[in-house]
């Protein structure tokens, strides 16, 4: 069964320095406040892994937490480029940053043979692209019932995932809806999860095309309103599209950047109002 | 190109239209963010209403009312026929061939239509830019039945070779796509803002088929890093329609921001 922690406690309690971490969320119900607290806890030499890096991963990147990035498209959505994550790659700063580049359809994939515990999937995908020169985790084999030749791209088994959803009951249930992204299948894929939701209730009453996750497939429910924002959670707060756009000039310069991650993440907690 | 003195259209407002009349008679349409998804929206509000828009997010038959900045806006999904999750998106819907049309852009596409968006310099692992990556692209321009590309027409863009294959066009030529076992026919039209580039049926060269009213044909030749070759005769691409500028400019103005590139 799922234990109901708070954000700090769920975060100290399952993610260690150097574990594979995926924060999964299409662009809808990024877990941003659960990505601060990584920060704000400190952790260090991270494998990060999501599809879509988007900002919460330029913060990770940019504050120093992550050692690799396991990832399909690095980009601010249309806003142009992830620049901690660039200044990472390009120079190195603030360290080194290793690379597991896969296409979306790759990634979608891992995660999916993660959760369904085969060691890898099948596709169609990768092939005559200079991806598979340099990721390691994609292959072709042999179909053994016509002989054609396919794609095959290695499970992703995160040793936590975490997910933000719109809510979950009191035993821990988990209901998120909206764009599902591939939420289900990183949690079901991983050794443990967190999932922080808007708000718990009493009964979750069905939705259509929800995304039910039972107490007992999720390891820790944390309360965190408002903890896709930037991003969104659809029937409770909009994208702030004028935040991602103004991620840009925060993110372009170091110092800036550093300036933003002292005032926003880490002073909050030093000296509270 | 509008004509001089007589501003009346941008370059990217000439692209953009041109794009969305391609998208005529296609039930279907996989849309990549930026330029693809302004024209496929411009196309469900002119000559293509019925148009599927399906984005990667999971959204199938999105009708969005504003532009979306993201792939995953609220907009897509509130609007849409069904929201699936990433892969049902990829493995039951784009992967068998059931869409017409993927949309896509670039950041360097060559002669023989591959896209890079994966990094500019020869050395992966050190690049001179870093840019986004693969996305959907790949598998987009490998199993929709035809895929059409959107990018400004600019020497640095278009490029006699990728420096990197994020995603496959016709490869090295005639019969690669074949030989690789990608089931879509590829790229069969390129929109610029100053023209249409196709593949010639023989070489897989992509062509100038068409020019941009008021375009200089030395000006995109020049703007062009391989040698050119242009289809004799050479179509000028019928001007924008007040019809289609306003739906445009409507399109746009409804949009947050308004720049979607």
């Amino acid at each position: 069964m799922a234990e109901i922690v708070s954000l700090a406690e769920g975060v100290a309690a399952l993610v260690e320095d150097g574990d594979v971490v995926a924060l999964e969320g299409f662009t809808h119900l990024i877990p941003f406040a659960a990505g601060h607290e990584l920060i704000r806890q400190g952790r260090r030499d991270l494998t990060l892994a999501r599809m879509t890096p988007d900002v919460i991963y330029d913060q990770l990147i940019g504050a120093g937490c992550a050692a690799a990035l396991i990832f399909s498209w690095g980009g601010n959505p249309g806003v142009g480029s992830l620049h901690r994550l660039r200044d990472a790659v390009e120079h190195d700063w603030p360290r080194p940053l290793r690379l597991e580049e896969h296409s979306h359809a790759g990634m979608a994939n891992r995660y999916a043979a993660g959760a369904s515990g085969l060691p890898f999937a099948v596709l169609r995908g990768y092939v005559g692209t200079d991806l598979l020169r340099h990721t390691s985790t994609v292959a072709i084999v042999t179909c053994p019932f016509t002989g054609e030749e396919l794609t095959a791209v290695a499970a992703l088994t995160p040793d936590v995932t975490i997910i933000h959803a719109q809510r979950a009951d009191r035993r821990g249930t988990v209901q998120l809806w909206g764009i599902s992204g591939v939420q289900k299948e990183a949690v079901l894929a991983a050794r443990r999860s967190l999932v922080t939701v808007e708000e718990i209730v009493d009964e979750l009453d069905p939705r259509p095309g929800a995304v039910v996750l039972p107490s007992w497939a999720v390891t820790a429910v944390a309360l965190a309103p408002g903890g896709a924002r930037p991003s969104y959670a659809q029937g409770y707060y909009e994208r702030d599209n004028d935040s991602y756009r103004a991620w840009d000039a925060i993110s372009r310069d170091r110092q800036t950047f550093l300036d933003w991650l002292a005032r926003d993440i880490l002073d909050p907690v030093r000296s509270p109002a | 190109m509008s004509t001089p003195g007589r501003p009346e259209w941008s370059a990217d407002e000439m692209m953009t239209v041109t794009a969305a009349r391609a998208l005529a008679g296609r039930v279907s349409c996989f849309v990549g963010i930026g330029l693809p998804s302004v024209a496929a929206n411009l196309a469900r509000r002119t000559g293509s209403p019925d148009l599927a828009l399906i984005y990667e997010s999971g959204t199938i038959g999105a009708r969005p009312r504003t532009l979306p900045l993201s792939i995953g806006d609220g907009e897509l999904a509130l609007t849409a026929d069904a929201v699936v999750s990433v892969p049902e998106i990829f493995n039951y819907w784009l992967q068998p061939g059931r869409i017409d049309l993927g949309f896509l852009s670039a950041a360097q596409l060559d002669r023989h239509g591959n896209i890079n968006t994966t990094v500019i310099g020869r050395d992966y692992r050190r690049p001179q830019v870093r840019l986004p990556g693969a996305g959907g692209a790949p598998e987009i321009a490998a199993s929709c039945r035809e895929v059409a590309v959107i990018v400004r027409h600019r020497k640095r863009i278009l490029v006699e070779r990728v420096d990197f294959v994020t995603s496959v066009g016709f490869g090295d030529g005639p019969g690669h796509r074949a030989r690789l076992g990608l089931r879509g026919r590829g790229p069969v039209l390129v929109i610029t803002d100053l023209g249409v580039l196709e593949p010639d049926p023989q070489t897989c060269e992509l062509t100038l088929t068409r020019i941009h009213p008021g375009v200089e044909l030395a000006y995109v030749l020049e703007q062009t890093g391989w040698p050119l070759r242009v289809s004799k005769p050479l179509e000028v691409t019928p001007a924008p329609t007040e019809t289609e500028l306003a739906a445009l400019r409507a399109l746009t103005a409804a949009t947050e921001g308004g720049d979607h590139a």
